[in-house]
């Protein structure tokens, strides 16, 4: 029972930056060491601002990059390059912007299709077709949208033609990369029902992705913090949100606004700007901006403890 | 639930009632289309359109005027030739040969200028820098002493001044394919491929091409012209067509003597290369304003 679909442990990626013709290549830290379990029909939030190494992580679970090190267990396999191709079929990914990731010169059909035509060539194109169609109703969608090509399509729309896309192998997990913050925020509502509707229909895996923490509140089980590359905190969603922990999930908790005009806002803002990935610093990454920093804070980084509430904090709150 | 937007009576027009659109609007575009529509009708048709045969000799007609100069007679309307061809034929004739040079040119260096392009794009670096670096050297040279030194390894005939022409025109077509692949390539509809599980090949000419032909069509247009530029080029210097092909610039190249004794043998092949490749560059930028959509006003 219990068993997760998707589990990581110690998930890193590193690039090379090069800076000068002969200077050494220097290391970017993209994402140094995540650990994360995801159930089965459960959705796990990431979140964290620009370039904390959420969209790393997803590009590492949909396999489109290779992890520098650290294991990733999709459906009880261990990943390795040489089955990224089997496994292609069980993680999809849904990408922020809904005007980049159809392709123009391609009909709604072609997009649909595309999957099956690669991972399953056996199956025959009426096949193919009639599943394509389903999807295009599952999603909310008319027959007539079939034919056309993405650009006669609005944002909400086209969101919702890359969800099917997402679907057509029947994947066991759904990576979202920030799947709504580029929609107006009445169609956001829109999308974020229709994935929690193919959630209870499918049973589907989510790996939400964003910064927008209304969003994660509405939709997520379980959250984890990111701060530049590191998971911070993790927690369930009702914990993190009445009791952050740490320093830096509290201060993120506070920008969020809230529909309440009379609410007391006691809004915490952050000092100074997010380290660079480039420099390993020996402390907590969080140190420099943090309010309740010491020097033990400088010299040693936290490690992420905790039975269900885990927190990478020297002084929790 | 569903979000309808694109279905309120207002239909878009079809891409080619679009293209059009935005082409009409350059007057000199739409010249240059109807001039090159009658010179391929010419170059289609040129036995039935030609009064005479183009290489047959009437002696009794040597250097015979056009029909509104004196001496000259509709017998032959744009006159005779130092040896009584009829110029009107032999020009029909010759827009075959300058259009046949223009197709097959942009055929080949268009087709694996476009490969080349793909190749390097998607390539490791190391073989994205030697082809380039190939593609360098050969735009480093003057595009038509290339094509000379080409033919003179080859020996001179129509064919081996395409296959050089071809060659040297063929670089541009890589550079702009893998300009065009590599701002492509960023674009999450790539990724979303990739996921899917695309191969490399569907990655290069399903998911990406598609996507970078309006600035290839475009080059294409304009290298036509370079390429019957060129070919009469070679064919003046003796290194393209070879007499008697009534060939544009083999033509000019044959009467070069008669300058000021007959200027109709030399000016008129002459004009009809200028008119040909000023249509069809005109045709080519209205062709760039229509397809760019930077250009576009929408």
């Amino acid at each position: 029972m219990n068993v997760p679909v998707v589990s990581a442990r110690g998930l890193q990626r590193f690039y090379e930056v090069k800076e000068g013709f002969l200077s050494k290549p220097k290391i970017l830290r993209a994402l140094s060491g995540i650990d994360f379990d995801l159930q089965p029909g459960k959705t796990l939030a990431i979140v964290g601002e620009s370039g904390c190494g959420k969209s790393t992580l997803a590009r590492l679970v949909t396999m489109i990059e290779e992890p520098t090190s650290g294991t990733l267990i999709i459906e009880g396999k261990e990943v390795s390059t040489s089955d990224w191709a089997g496994l292609r079929k069980s993680v999809q990914i849904v990408f922020q912007d809904p005007y980049g990731s159809l392709n123009p010169r391609h009909k709604i059909s072609d997009i649909l299709m595309e999957p099956l035509v690669i991972n399953r060539p056996d199956m025959p194109a009426s096949v193919r077709e009639i599943r394509a169609r389903e999807m295009l109703t599952l999603v909310g969608l008319r027959p007539e949208h079939f034919d056309r090509y993405p650009h006669m399509f609005s944002g909400g729309q086209r969101q919702r033609i890359s969800i099917a896309r997402a679907l057509m192998l029947d994947p066991k997990i759904l990576v979202l990369d920030e799947p709504v913050s580029a929609l107006d925020v009445s169609i956001q509502s829109q999308i974020l029902n229709l994935l929690v509707e193919l959630q209870d229909r499918l049973g589907l895996a989510y790996l939400f992705i964003s910064h927008d923490l209304s969003v994660v509140r509405h939709f997520a089980d379980d959250v984890i913090v990111m701060y530049l590359g590191r998971a911070v905190e993790r927690a369930t969603k009702e914990r993190l949100f009445n009791q952050p922990r740490h320093p830096y999930s509290k201060a993120l908790l506070s920008t969020t606004p809230r529909a309440d005009p009379e609410a007391k806002r006691d809004r915490i803002k952050l000092e100074g700007e997010l380290p660079s990935p480039l420099d390993n610093l020996p402390g907590c990454a969080f140190a420099p901006r943090c309010w309740l920093a010491t020097d033990a804070c400088r010299a040693q980084r936290p490690k992420l403890e905790g039975d269900d509430h885990q927190v990478a904090c020297f002084h929790p709150l | 639930m569903v979000d309808n937007t694109s279905s309120n009576g207002v239909t878009r027009p079809g891409p080619l009632r679009e293209f059009w659109y935005y082409f009409r609007e350059n007057r000199g575009a739409v010249f240059g289309f109807w001039f090159f529509v009658g010179f391929v009708f010419c170059a289609a048709f040129a036995p039935w359109l030609s009064p005479y045969d183009p290489t047959e000799q009437f002696r009794d007609h040597i250097l015979q005027p056009p029909a509104w100069q004196e001496g000259g007679s509709w017998t032959y309307p744009l006159g005779t030739d130092p040896l009584g061809r009829d110029m009107l034929s032999r020009l029909i004739s010759g827009a075959r040969y300058s259009f046949f040079v223009g197709i097959v040119v942009v055929t080949i260096s268009a087709s694996s200028g476009i490969i080349f392009g793909l190749l390097s794009g998607f390539a490791p670096r190391w073989l994205d820098s030697v082809i380039m670096r190939v593609m360098d050297i050969i735009l480093a040279f003057p595009s038509l002493l290339l094509a000379l030194v080409l033919v003179a390894i080859l020996g001179p005939s129509l064919t081996n001044a395409m296959i050089a022409i071809a060659i040297v025109l063929q670089p541009h077509f890589v550079r702009l394919t893998r300009a065009s692949v590599l701002a492509e390539r960023q674009k999450d509809y790539v990724t979303s491929a990739r996921v899917a599980g695309a191969g490399l090949r569907r990655l290069m000419f399903v998911t990406v091409l598609p996507n970078c032909l309006a600035p290839i069509i475009v080059q294409g247009a304009l290298s036509f012209s370079t390429a019957i530029l060129d070919a009469a080029a070679l064919g003046f210097l003796g290194m393209g067509a070879q007499p008697p092909t009534p060939e544009w610039g083999t033509m000019l190249a044959e009467s070069r003597e008669f300058i000021l004794r007959a200027w109709w043998v030399v000016t008129l092949p002459g004009l009809a290369i200028l008119v040909t490749v000023l249509a069809i560059n005109l045709m080519g930028d209205g062709l760039r304003d229509a397809l760019d959509p930077k250009l576009k006003r929408s």
